[in-house]
């Protein structure tokens, strides 16, 4: 639990805290605690959820398949997409409920210069590595104008960018003339599904890379720093010689480039798109991600593993869902649930209840003694 | 200070610009006026309404839904617009949109607009009551199309939609006839509730109950959406049920069904391990299933257009139609008779 900045509460050590306390001090402690409770639920109801099995597919590779091999694939997404809206809730105190439209225009973008503009395409028309650095170009350039509307404007970003949200899929159906592109082409399916040869899907390779890359970026830069000044107070880390307006529009690029990522995986899982359906209402188990890492959604202190941690916390209940044949109609309820939970144990007021029904125990044995 | 105010007004200008552009491209003229109520009684006689003066061209108003919301709405919406166009005589308004309560506030513009006919394809099934009155009051014809409401036959002229209970009895039968000695059905369901759903899960279900040897493995709704459905199969290989059909709604569906079992290596369609059945019109389903990597895909056709035009023709002629609901020829293909005439003619 490396956090980039290190909260000088968590750094002082109390040593005469109780245990229970000290842990639920912890940011990471809700993620986790979710987390093991999920893991403890499916080894008692079914522990074969567990099991991972080698198997041949279609193309006669081998591929790893099983439960556990499916949530870290199908959380690729969202991971990426918390990282992003972790950066721009910290910096902005805001969240970007456009993400799932941005990512159905990056998918459209993409599929488009790939099919070279015909509705089915056998091979790539453009090299695959330009088409998506174009598509990481265009969803940035989404989130800069996101980005602008909230750091100039002083715009509520669920406001702002309730206008991409809106727009969004309406914008990648344009780009494509209406149509909705197929590309045949195997090695275009690559990153959402398995390399030639290697067991391990590529999404959760690509997922791997962006951690590191955003882990290298917060060890080295200053990019963590500035945004939590701006975060907990934009005026006074404007007179700190910082300019909070920048920060916050570049989280939102920042986001805009994941979204990219993102699309990019989700298109390419199928090779076709849905401009109404593609990743619909993930912009919500994003945010939620964010609050299940014990991130404050009012911007400020953030960890970005906290919210890692939390996407595959929501894949992982929607994978035992499935598994239980909950009806996928039912899904969005029991994650409510959780919301509910989530929200309310971590209300300073029932934290501050929590801790102190454990402390009077302490004390009244104390006492005895 | 004062320049952040206009600079912010300027900014709400173009918002509001911007939203009403992505409109889904509907042509409506009168979009902006929208401030008379859309309250019962046809009182409104305003001197403005610039329809019924476009020479003998017929007005009509079309009323879908969402053109994205899958290949066979796009197809389906083409087919509209390119069919009622002013060479074929039409003065046509279009609107799209997949929210029930906006197409009735549109449809209710287009009634006071008093157009000729009246074109739906509602997107729920209840809540016309007030349109359909209206537009018997201020004598506009309405014609379903594609999709069922709930009304007194005599609220609206013709329907022309696709007999969805026949369409999955077909497939059912189709499947009957394959002579498998077990069927372990992985059952994955469009939209609840949608009459597509409705006919489609309809007959199965009524042979699941039947049949000993026929069994679902699992029954869910996707909500036509690719990536759950999925996620479905997904989950049923993970936990190793054994299964021999996958029986999608519709191809979007059954295409993610597909993908699923091919990353588990399940071999599926004709010689393969596991059936896919798929439905609706879309060309490149078509060529899974020439392709024999599907097995069945029951046509949707979504091509009423033409039936819907006649229907107008005749009925300006004094003609009623012969029945009150015309049901879209339809039929299911299987891989071993699938021809590529065939994919040509219905693929859409």
């Amino acid at each position: 639990m490396t956090t980039p900045v290190k909260n000088p509460e968590t750094r002082v050590k109390r040593p005469d805290e109780p245990l229970f306390k000290r842990l639920t001090r912890q940011q990471l402690f809700i993620p986790v605690a979710a987390l093991a409770l999920l893991v403890l639920f499916n080894l008692i109801a079914d522990p074969s959820f567990f099991a991972v099995s080698v198997k041949e597919n279609s193309l006669g590779n081998p591929v790893l398949s099983g439960n556990i091999i499916s949530v870290l694939d199908n959380a690729s997404e969202l991971v990426i997409l918390a990282i992003g809206m972790t950066l721009v809730t910290a910096s902005s105190g805001g969240q970007d409920i456009s993400v799932g439209a941005t990512m159905a225009i990056a998918g459209s973008v993409i599929l488009r210069l790939v099919c070279g503009g015909q509705v089915t395409a056998d091979t790539m028309q453009m090299n695959l590595v330009l088409a998506v650095i174009i598509g990481i170009a265009v969803t940035a350039l989404f989130g800069a104008f996101n980005g602008t509307l909230v750091a100039y404007f002083k715009i509520q970003p669920m406001v702002a960018t309730l206008i991409m949200y809106t727009a969004g899929r309406s914008i990648a159906a344009w780009i494509n003339n209406n149509q909705l592109p197929i590309i045949n082409d195997l090695t275009f399916k690559y990153a959402g599904t398995f390399l030639p040869g290697i067991p391990v899907p590529t999404p959760i390779f690509i997922t791997v890379l962006v951690i590191l890359v955003f882990w290298l970026v917060l060890k080295f830069t200053t990019l963590g720093l500035y945004t939590q000044a701006v975060g907990i107070n934009a005026n006074s880390s404007r007179l700190n010689g910082l300019d909070p307006k920048l920060i916050k529009l570049l989280t939102y690029v920042i986001l805009g480039v994941c979204v990219a990522v993102a699309g990019f995986i989700r298109v390419s899982r199928s090779g076709s798109i849905n401009y109404s359906r593609i990743a619909e209402n993930i912009e919500m188990d994003a945010i939620l991600a964010v609050a299940l890492g014990g991130n404050a959604l009012s911007g400020g202190k953030f960890n970005i593993y906290g919210s890692i941690l939390g996407a595959y916390v929501i894949q992982f209940l929607t994978t035992t869902l499935y598994k239980y044949e909950v009806p996928s109609t039912a899904l969005p309820a029991y994650k409510a649930v959780v919301v509910i939970l989530l929200v309310v144990l971590s209300a300073p007021v029932v934290r501050e209840k929590l801790s102190s029904m454990k402390k009077a125990p302490a004390k009244a044995a104390k006492e005895v003694s | 200070m004062k320049m952040k105010k206009v600079l912010s007004l300027a900014l709400a200008a173009a918002m509001a610009l911007s939203l009403a552009a992505c409109g889904n491209g509907s042509k409506t003229p009168a979009d902006t006026s929208k401030s008379n109520p859309p309250a019962g009684g046809s009182s409104s006689q305003q001197p403005a309404t610039p329809p019924a003066s476009g020479g003998d061209l017929i007005t009509v108003g079309v009323i879908n839904n969402d053109p994205n919301e899958s290949g066979y709405r796009t197809a389906n919406d083409k087919a509209m617009r390119d069919m009622f166009t002013e060479a074929n005589g039409y003065k046509a308004t279009f609107y799209n949109n997949n929210d029930a309560a906006q197409q009735i506030a549109e449809a209710q513009q287009m009634v006071q607009n008093e157009v000729d006919f009246l074109l739906l394809s509602p997107a729920a099934m209840t809540g016309w009551d007030t349109v359909l009155k209206d537009a018997q009051a201020a004598g506009t014809q309405v014609i379903l199309f594609d999709r069922m409401l709930e009304a007194d036959e005599s609220m609206y002229v013709a329907a022309v939609v696709s007999d969805m209970p026949a369409e999955g009895k077909t497939a059912v039968d189709w499947l009957a006839a394959q002579g498998l000695d077990e069927y372990n059905i992985i059952h994955i369901q469009g939209h609840m509730g949608s009459d597509a759903q409705l006919g489609r899960t309809g007959a199965l279900d009524e042979k699941v109950n039947a049949e000993a040897n026929w069994n679902y493995v699992a029954q869910q709704t996707a909500d036509w959406n690719e990536e759950t459905a999925k996620t479905i199969v997904q989950t049923v290989i993970d936990s190793k049920k054994p299964f021999n059909v996958i029986y999608a709604e519709n191809n979007g569906m059954a295409r993610g069904a597909a993908a699923a079992l091919d990353a588990a290596g399940i071999k599926h369609g004709k010689d393969g391990d596991v059936i896919i059945m798929g439905f609706d019109s879309d060309k490149w389903a078509f060529e899974e299933v020439l392709a024999g990597r599907w097995n069945y895909m029951g046509l949707c056709n979504p091509l009423q257009a033409e039936t819907v035009d006649q229907i107008i023709k005749d009925l300006i002629n004094g003609k009623e139609p012969s029945q009150k609901i015309t049901y879209t020829p339809e039929q299911g293909f299987d891989c071993d008779t699938l021809t590529q005439a065939d994919v040509d003619k219905y693929g859409t």
